[in-house]
């Protein structure tokens, strides 16, 4: 099989792939209330669910708080949108890719870590107790996911001797990397839904807080924060894709749309994990985190690095 | 053109941005608007085709800031900061002080002669860096690593209350350890 080759396409694509990230968070979003309708609600009901609360949200008016700081709380609010849409910029569609960077997996990283930034914000901008909890709780767990997830993007990148993530496309024309590197692909799907406030990692925004840094967030700032999550997700499935699951590399169907297959899979299970899981308790999390995963995932990256100095 | 337009919008910004620390009222803005003047200057850094190094600043100092948010609320105010308050003090020092460092070191960026380029830059500057840090600059990161690991195990130790005598007993036997929070790998 031939190197797939990528080639940077003009920023005039930048709104199509913006509408195609946005349709695969709607997409999570219908999958979430397929999965788990509200008593008493038909499965119809629960898939034109993220409709109608769109809907309700956009016309609903803004909470307002004393003593709120709206700007840091507006700002924590939309960035979450933000985020995802810039993360998914280096992710090639097949042969196509907005950015081609030489250090492409540096951008997704720092980008996930302006997450945490944006959570903090939403927490504390409301100037209210369970929010700020919930800000609290979001900072302590990122703590913990954040250094395994980076160690979990490293094994890829050292496999591949690049940051560029085209090469690591190209480098799983053989074997796709979540064949020899297991554990940095669980541990990378568990951090993207720790930075999406995702099911098993979603403390921060608990019920047991009365919604953490959602409890006071309404109208259209809610609608941001709320797609904001799944759009996360979305981003954060589109990137295992070429970094774990061999890009567009599939049979009979084209690179783009194996990407996409691959991609609404990984997405569908991330979803899924909520309905399957229980919310970890970050004081638990935490010490796993720390005691459990870092050492499996640096252990990981020993393993890439012996097999990548034996095989040269 | 477009690149000059970029450099200076950003440089303003990150300028604007640390002033702005000392004008605001809350440790959060303050907290923040230090990010902010980092990621500019980050960003600036790409401008220059320092990819890595650019958006390693910018991880690395939201990151720091997220975290020393979280420290400046606790520790920085009258009774935690979670009400509006002044960012300055020592003001006439304070501003002398900066005024002076940030004439120096401008007129020190504006008048060193700087050397002209002599060769072409390497094509991959990313992995230039890697071999100069992890090659003829080894030995000084294996020496600072161990050290900074050693101020940081320190530091915890000094900042604990609990020795491993609360912990494990005054004979040291007393497994698993007595704990006020129960962790996640089983202590209970």
């Amino acid at each position: 099989m031939p190197e797939p080759t990528v080639v940077e396409v003009s920023a005039a694509w930048a709104p199509p792939a913006a509408l195609l990230l946005l349709t695969l968070a709607w997409a999570g979003a219908c999958l979430d209330g397929l999965l788990g309708p509200a008593p008493g609600q038909g499965r119809v009901r629960a898939l034109r669910r993220p409709l109608t609360e769109t809907a309700r949200l956009l016309r609903q008016p803004r909470r307002t708080l004393v003593g709120a700081d709206v700007m840091l709380w507006r700002i924590g609010g939309a960035g979450l949108v933000l985020v995802a849409l810039l993360m998914v910029a280096v992710v090639p569609l097949g042969r196509w890719t907005l950015a081609d960077l030489s250090v492409g997996i540096v951008w997704f990283n720092a980008l996930d870590v302006v997450v945490w930034a944006l959570v903090w914000l939403a927490g504390w901008g409301p100037n209210a107790v369970h929010s700020l909890v919930g800000g609290y709780r979001f900072l302590a767990q990122a703590l913990a996911y954040e250094l395994p997830l980076m160690f979990a993007l490293t094994s890829p990148a050292v496999a591949a001797g690049s940051l560029r993530v085209a090469d690591v496309v190209a480098a799983q024309h053989t074997v796709w990397f979540v064949v020899w590197m297991p554990v940095a692909f669980v541990v990378y799907c568990l951090a993207v839904a720790g930075f999406s406030v995702w099911g098993p990692l979603s403390p921060a925004a608990g019920a047991d807080i009365a919604g953490g840094v959602l409890s006071e967030a309404s109208g259209p700032d809610r609608l941001l924060l709320l797609g904001g999550r799944y759009a996360l997700l979305a981003a954060g499935a589109a990137f295992a894709v070429p970094l774990f699951l061999g890009g567009g590399a599939g049979p009979l169907l084209p690179g783009w749309a194996w990407v996409l297959v691959k991609t609404v899979l990984l997405l569908a299970a991330l979803v899924a994990v909520r309905h399957r899981l229980p919310t970890l308790r970050p004081d638990r999390f935490v010490e796993v985190g720390w005691m459990v995963l870092l050492p499996l995932v640096l252990l990981q990256v020993l393993f890439v690095s012996v097999i990548v100095v034996g095989g040269s | 053109m477009l690149e000059a337009i970029v450099f200076w919008t950003l440089g303003a910004v990150a300028v604007a941005a640390g002033a702005a620390v000392f004008k605001v009222d809350s440790m959060a803005r303050a907290t923040y608007a230090l990010a902010v003047s980092f990621v500019a200057v980050g960003l600036a850094l790409l401008l220059v085709d320092l990819h890595y190094v650019g958006l390693v600043t910018v991880l690395m100092m939201v990151m720091e800031m997220a975290i020393m948010a979280v420290y400046m609320v606790m520790f920085m105010g009258m009774n935690p900061a979670l009400m509006p308050m002044s960012m300055v003090h020592g003001r006439r020092t304070a501003l002398v002080v900066s005024v002076g460092t940030f004439l120096l070191l401008a007129a020190g960026a504006l008048l060193v002669p700087w050397p002209s380029r002599r060769d072409a830059p390497p094509v991959d500057v990313t992995a230039a860096l890697g071999e100069a840090l992890m090659g003829s600059k080894m030995l000084v990161m294996i020496t600072v690593s161990p050290v900074m690991l050693a101020t940081i195990v320190a530091g915890i130790v000094l900042a604990a209350p609990r020795t491993r005598y609360d912990r494990f007993g005054d004979d040291l036997r007393g497994h698993p350890a007595d704990d006020p929070q129960p962790g996640g790998v089983g202590r209970r």
